[in-house]
């Protein structure tokens, strides 16, 4: 290892230019490498949404998600009040560029959830949230809400899809979380999100969401089998956190407001 | 070392030298990524890359860089090229890169490439430390491979996604078994392949440390 050159001037020079050269390396490989990688996560985002309403084409290229995908509009909506916000009130030109949970982690736009309110176990609450719509002549069609929450290991992040009537629902995913795989994992298993399709989420008052996991399953005749999903077998607590972050994000805290101002055709 | 051909160079790791079967190290990432055989090929792939370029980096200027930052030196150049793997399946490969998330920074850490730069590339020339590097990370992608076959068909029924004994939960017969999805799992097939391969190979065996002697001594009673 003996090297004539080792000297102090030297060794510095040689680590100024190497980290120049690998500076540059990797800047231009992001940027280059950055509007590819900007498509895909819309892709993916636009892909889970879909997923979530049912209505993603098997096998769907990207151009065709693009394409069923503009069928829907984006909107925000204060979740507080229930109404509609322009995207310039959380300083975006395009409602697809705001991101709710970068906002949830931001003391300005967010509101601090009281521990014994925080079923989801999310901490903070956006207040602005992110909700897609698809409507035909005039009318509500769809509605897919993001919800997300604390399971066991993780916060499971995901979309619920609900028909027109805004209490029915038509499919419920999660798109990313790290619950354990062949239990908790199982989220993720389409016989089990299958049952979800036609559940309905509020009873006669249409103001508390009464979904419940079930353990042992959910029989033909079993009472308000309407708002029963079988639980996920072995996974105690990531089923408990679905129940939870379900109810909430469908709650008065969550969604209600606005849901209530859809039905009464106000929003 | 000077005397190894560029074929040993390349297919030693393989299986008379394997970096995770005779020298144990890279351990980490065979846990976390093992559990199904497409996210494992790319892992592979990023591994292989990243040893047989860093090696070809540090090969080239091995002479230039001064002893007492070398290790640095080392990292940057494994560091660098390990954001450029990121980077690169972020934007081509977004679905798998999603599911390796950490593990593709975590090359970085990964012994072997570290291992190789510093025990081959500051002593090789480029082409032989690029195929030290190639080799190396094959002998890693052998063993990872291995590994995901069998918690892939026995933890999920499936290989490379396509499903070859339908389990219960998609009404089906085969009942999964659970363990394989979990990362000890991985453990016990790393080591029954290091049984097998010593097996094969017995000049893999290492020489007991010491040697107990017999119990000699007369315990009262």
């Amino acid at each position: 290892m003996a090297k004539p050159k080792e000297t102090v001037s030297r060794t510095l020079l040689v680590a100024l230019v190497l980290s120049i050269v690998f500076s540059v390396v990797v800047s231009t490989a992001a940027v280059m490498l950055r509007p590819a990688q900007i498509k895909n996560q819309n892709l993916d985002i636009k892909t889970n949404i879909l997923a979530a309403a049912g209505m993603l084409p098997s096998g769907a290229s990207a151009d065709e998600i693009e394409s069923v995908f503009s069928q829907f509009d984006v909107r925000l909506v204060d979740l507080d009040t229930g109404d509609y916000v322009e995207p310039s009130f959380v300083d975006v030109n395009d409602p697809m560029k705001y991101d709710m949970y970068k906002a949830a982690s931001d003391p300005k736009m967010s509101t601090k959830i009281p521990s014994s309110e925080d079923k989801a176990g999310i901490k903070r609450r956006p207040n602005i949230a992110k909700v897609y719509t698809l409507s035909e002549n005039g009318e509500m069609k769809r509605v897919v809400l993001p919800i997300h929450g604390y399971g066991l290991w993780s916060t499971l992040y995901g979309f619920v899809s609900l028909e027109g009537d805004l209490n029915t629902i038509e499919g419920l995913g999660f798109y990313a979380h790290a619950e354990t795989p062949g239990l908790g994992g199982e989220v993720d298993n389409p016989r089990w999100k299958s049952q979800w399709v036609g559940k309905e989420l509020y009873g006669e008052d249409k103001t508390e969401p009464q979904i419940r996991l079930m353990k042992g399953g959910v029989s033909a005749n079993a009472a308000d089998k309407e708002h029963k999903v079988d639980a996920l077998s072995g996974a105690t607590l990531t089923s408990r956190g679905v129940e939870h972050l379900v109810n909430y994000w469908m709650g008065d805290r969550g969604y209600a407001p606005f849901l209530k101002k859809l039905r009464e055709g106000e929003a | 070392m000077s005397e190894m051909t560029a074929k040993q160079v390349l297919f030693e790791p393989i299986f008379s030298n394997n970096p995770i079967g005779l020298q144990i190290l890279g351990i980490c990432s065979a846990l976390a990524v093992t559990t199904s055989m497409n996210v494992t090929i790319v892992m592979c792939l990023s591994v292989i890359a990243v040893t047989a370029f860093s090696n070809l980096a540090v090969s080239l200027v091995r002479t230039q860089i001064p002893g007492s930052i070398r290790i640095i030196v080392q990292m940057t150049i494994i560091a660098s090229l390990v954001i450029v793997v990121d980077q690169i399946l972020k934007a081509y490969a977004y679905e798998i890169s999603k599911q390796l998330s950490v593990f593709v920074g975590l090359i970085i850490t990964n012994c072997i490439v570290m291992g190789r730069a510093e025990g081959f590339a500051m002593k090789n020339g480029p082409w032989l430390s690029f195929l030290d590097g190639v080799g190396n990370g094959m002998g890693y992608s052998i063993m990872l491979l291995f590994v995901a076959f069998f918690r892939e068909l026995l933890g999920a029924g499936s290989l490379f996604g396509v499903t070859l004994l339908t389990p219960v939960n998609e009404g089906g017969w085969y009942i999964t078994n659970g363990l394989l999805l979990l990362p000890p799992s991985a453990f016990f097939i790393i080591g029954l392949a290091i049984w097998g391969l010593r097996t094969w190979m017995p000049e893999q065996v290492e020489e007991e440390d010491y040697k107990m002697s017999r119990h000699t001594h007369k315990e009262a009673f």
